[in-house]
Formats: structure tokens, sequence, C-alpha cells
């Protein structure tokens, strides 16, 4: 199972990476290989703004449909468009090209209050 | 794995639900069904019986020929739906695992003189050998060649010297069949058909029970306690086909007098936009008033859509009417659609 070292990590499984001005967000490895094959995937509006734990959107699997939370606050400033066609994308590049949203962030001292890799890594059972 | 009619079973191999639908459609997937039952019923009186017992015109039926059949009781709902086959000298008839039981209990309960049923679930094997490429396999893996085979008959066959009793029938909407043979060599087979399959350049892969529910919903075969169940009558269903009425048969009057005064609902299929429909989400007019419900739904990955099966009032049956299907509190965008999705192997 692999974690991105330069993310940090929800309880709820997303991950949260700085890349310049934003905070890509998606879910982790683990959350993908949970769900199974991914079939269609719920994002917000560009512009909406949301505050840390509040749902963004969904994920829906061949079996079960999972809500999504954001692991900071912010305004979205952009989603990823490419899982319209292709939602397995996210099961296949988790923290690649399969990334769900682009966070413009609140306050981005919120990220010390999600676990580091390694963190992560003990609670989802890796060494 | 996941605990299913009594049964532990793979909901998808490592494969995938999405992927093992794919393989299935293009080449070969295997399908460990045992957990199915099946009953033998012979005897002087069998033919009459049967005959009464099923839905399905039997009258025509001689070896090597097969059919799908409802089991109705009186009030005309479905106890279950079923394979007939017609014996040599006896009737195969193979039944769904979470209803088995209460069968023989109906089928014991209804016993006529001069009939014997025998209960062949635990010492039978089934598996299903199901895709475009799954006659070619066998025919190189077996003898005789099951190509010969119409579609809808049986015939007896060996694969690695085990005997196995072959019809050419499935529940996918592809070419194949469902193998019954001795339970001791189940393992033995399986894992010959994977491997000589491997060896021929013919890609084979087991399938779990996800990608079996999305290729029989795809194809508009029901699956019991969805689309037909014991609260369920044939006719409401669209089961009036699988009916014979110039026969006697449980269940006959009540589908008549149902007939006559019109079903109170109807099972359509019905197409989603921004979500995907499952059982249980209620599907509303365009008002927003609940007319219906959906008893299966799922993305299907051949014809890509996210689509469902639902029960909704008469009036709103028609293929085009605009519902919309109540996803997690929201309501998405739907409209009623021809089924099947897909058109089965056998009507192409």
């Amino acid at each position: 199972m692999s974690i991105d070292a330069n993310a940090r990590y929800a309880e709820s499984h997303e991950y949260a990476r700085i890349d310049g001005a934003a905070v890509v967000c998606g879910i982790s490895d683990h959350a993908q290989a949970e769900l199974g094959d991914i079939v269609f995937i719920e994002l917000p509006a560009v512009g909406k703004s949301l505050k840390k734990g509040e749902n963004f959107g969904t994920v829906e699997s061949v079996k079960a449909a999972s809500d999504l939370y954001m692991p900071i606050s912010g305004t979205i400033a952009e989603v990823n468009d490419a899982l319209h066609a292709d939602p397995a994308l996210v099961n296949r590049e988790p923290y690649g090209a399969g990334w769900l949203i682009k966070i413009t962030p609140a306050d981005l001292s919120e990220m010390d209050k999600l676990m580091d890799a390694k963190t992560y890594g003990k609670t989802i059972g890796e060494e | 794995m996941a605990p299913f009619a009594g049964y532990e079973m793979p909901i998808s191999y490592p494969t995938g639900a999405v992927e093992e639908h794919a393989i299935t459609r293009r080449s070969v997937g295997l399908f460990d069904i045992d957990h199915m039952g099946q009953f033998e019923v012979s005897g002087p009186g069998a033919d009459a019986y049967v005959a009464r017992m099923v839905s399905a015109k039997t009258s025509d039926m001689e070896a090597p020929m097969a059919r799908y059949s409802l089991l109705l009781d009186e009030r005309g709902l479905v106890l279950d739906d079923l394979f007939i086959y017609k014996l040599e000298s006896s009737w195969w008839i193979v039944v769904n695992a979470s209803n088995r039981e209460q069968d023989l209990a109906w089928f014991m309960e209804h016993k006529t003189p001069g009939v014997t049923i025998t209960d062949h679930s635990d010492a039978t094997y089934m598996i299903a050998v199901q895709g475009p490429n799954a006659i070619a396999l066998l025919d190189k893996v077996g003898a005789p060649a099951v190509s010969a085979l119409e579609r809808f008959t049986w015939g007896r066959i060996r694969i690695d010297s085990i005997d196995i009793l072959f019809g050419r029938t499935g529940y996918t909407g592809e070419d194949g069949g469902e193998l019954f043979f001795p339970a001791e060599h189940a393992e033995r087979l399986w894992n010959y058909l994977l491997e000589k399959g491997g060896e021929l350049g013919i890609e084979t892969k087991p399938i779990g029970l996800a990608a079996r529910d999305s290729l029989r919903f795809e194809a508009g075969m029901p699956l019991h306690g969805h689309e037909i169940s014991q609260s369920i009558n044939a006719i409401e269903a669209g089961f009036k086909w699988a009916c014979d009425f110039e026969k006697d048969f449980i269940g006959k009057q009540a589908l008549l007098d149902i007939i006559s005064a019109g079903p109170s609902r109807k099972l359509v299929g019905i197409e989603v936009t921004g979500g995907v429909p499952r059982e249980g989400y209620e599907v509303a007019g365009a008002d927003g008033t609940i007319i219906g419900r959906c008893v299966a739904g799922m993305y299907c990955p051949t014809v890509k859509k996210y689509a469902a099966n639902a029960f909704v009032e008469p009036a709103f049956a028609k293929s085009g009417t605009a519902v919309k299907v109540i996803i997690r509190g929201q309501p998405k965008d739907a409209v009623v659609v021809k089924r099947p999705l897909y058109i089965p192997a056998y009507r192409r």
C-alpha cells in the first residue's frame, strides 16, 4: 500500500499536499483499495467555500457510496474534470492524476492537525 | 469474500469487478456457482407434475431441451426462477441457492403419486463458463464438441476424464454454458479450465458476484429478491412470456386476474445522470411525488451507463418518461428506458 510522503492525511483517508499556492486533495491508496472499482465521483463547484470536515463530494464504487470531507478549510480552486469520463483514474493514480480537488487554503496551519505520512501509515497498519 | 445464501463467496477477485465484467464480455469468465441447487424429478407422473408446478411451457419439451421458468405460488407471486432440463428420462431443475430449501419443501408439498424427487445439490458442483470464447475453449478441452449444441439444449461431455452435464445457457448475456458434475472433481476442473485457457491463449479468468450482477443486469435478467420475489407477481415483473396459459399451473388464475385488472405497478429500466442508482432508492415523478422504488441499480461497464430496475406506477412505465431518482437525498435526472440495455447473445 503506497503512501505519499509529501502529503498529510485525515482520519477519513483524504490526503492534502501543498502545491504552490494551492493544496491538492485526494484519497489515499488505502482508501481506493478499500472502495474497490470507483465508478462515479461527485465534486463541488469551483469557488465554493467549505470548512475542514465538511462534505465536499461523493465517491461511488461498485459496492458503496462514500462521502468526501475537506481535510482543511478553504475555497475550491479547481476540480479534476478528467474524473467524469474516467473515475477509475482515482484507483490507478490516487496521488497523481487521480487528484480530486485543489483548495485555496483559509488557514495553512490546519495542515499541522493532519497526520504525517508515517503516522498515517501506522493507523492503516503499515510499517 | 462475503456471505451469500449460507456460503462464503467472492464479491470480486483481485482483478476487480469492472475488469471481470469486461473479461466475460470479451473472452471467457469462470463462475463458481455451486451454491445453486439441483433437483431431479422422475417417475411416471413427472411430466404432468412438472407441468403443473412451473409456469413455462413443458408440453413440447423433449431431450435435449432446456428452458427458463418461474415457480409461482397460488397468488402468482414468484417463489423462484428456474432452469428446467428435459433429460433422457427425468427433469433436471436448477434453483437459486437462497431458495433451495423452500423450493424443495414446496416441490415435496405438492408431490403427486408416481413422482420421485431427488435433491442432487450437495453431490453436484456447478460452474458457468461464459463469454464469446467460451464455446471455443470448451470445444478444445472437452468432447464431444459443445459447439454442436443449440442454445437452450444440453449435452453430456467429458473434460479431463470428468463426466459433465452441459447446458448451453447462462446468466450473463454471453454465449457459453453451465456445467454440472460430481462435486469431488470441482477443484480439478476449475484449475484445469484456467490452465488450459492460459495455454491456448484464450483469456480465461474467475469472476466474482459483483460482476455476475452487473452482467446479468445489463442483459435484462432478473435476480430473485430484486426484480422478482415472493412479494412480486409474474405480470408486474414482465414475465407473462415465461407463462404457458394453455395449461394449468399453480398461480395461473391469479395471473389471469392481474392481467384483467391491470398490474398496480410495473418493472422498468431507468437511466440516471449524476450518480449511481441503487436498490431501495426512491423514484419520483417530475413534480417530486414518489412513484416508485429501485430494486437494483449500478454502473453498467459495457454500455457505460448508470442504470436501475424499478417498480413504478403504471402511468410512468413508458419508455422516455422523465423521472427522478433520489440518490442520498438528492433528486437526480433520470429517464425510463427499454430493457435490456445489452442484447444477450442468444438474441443477436
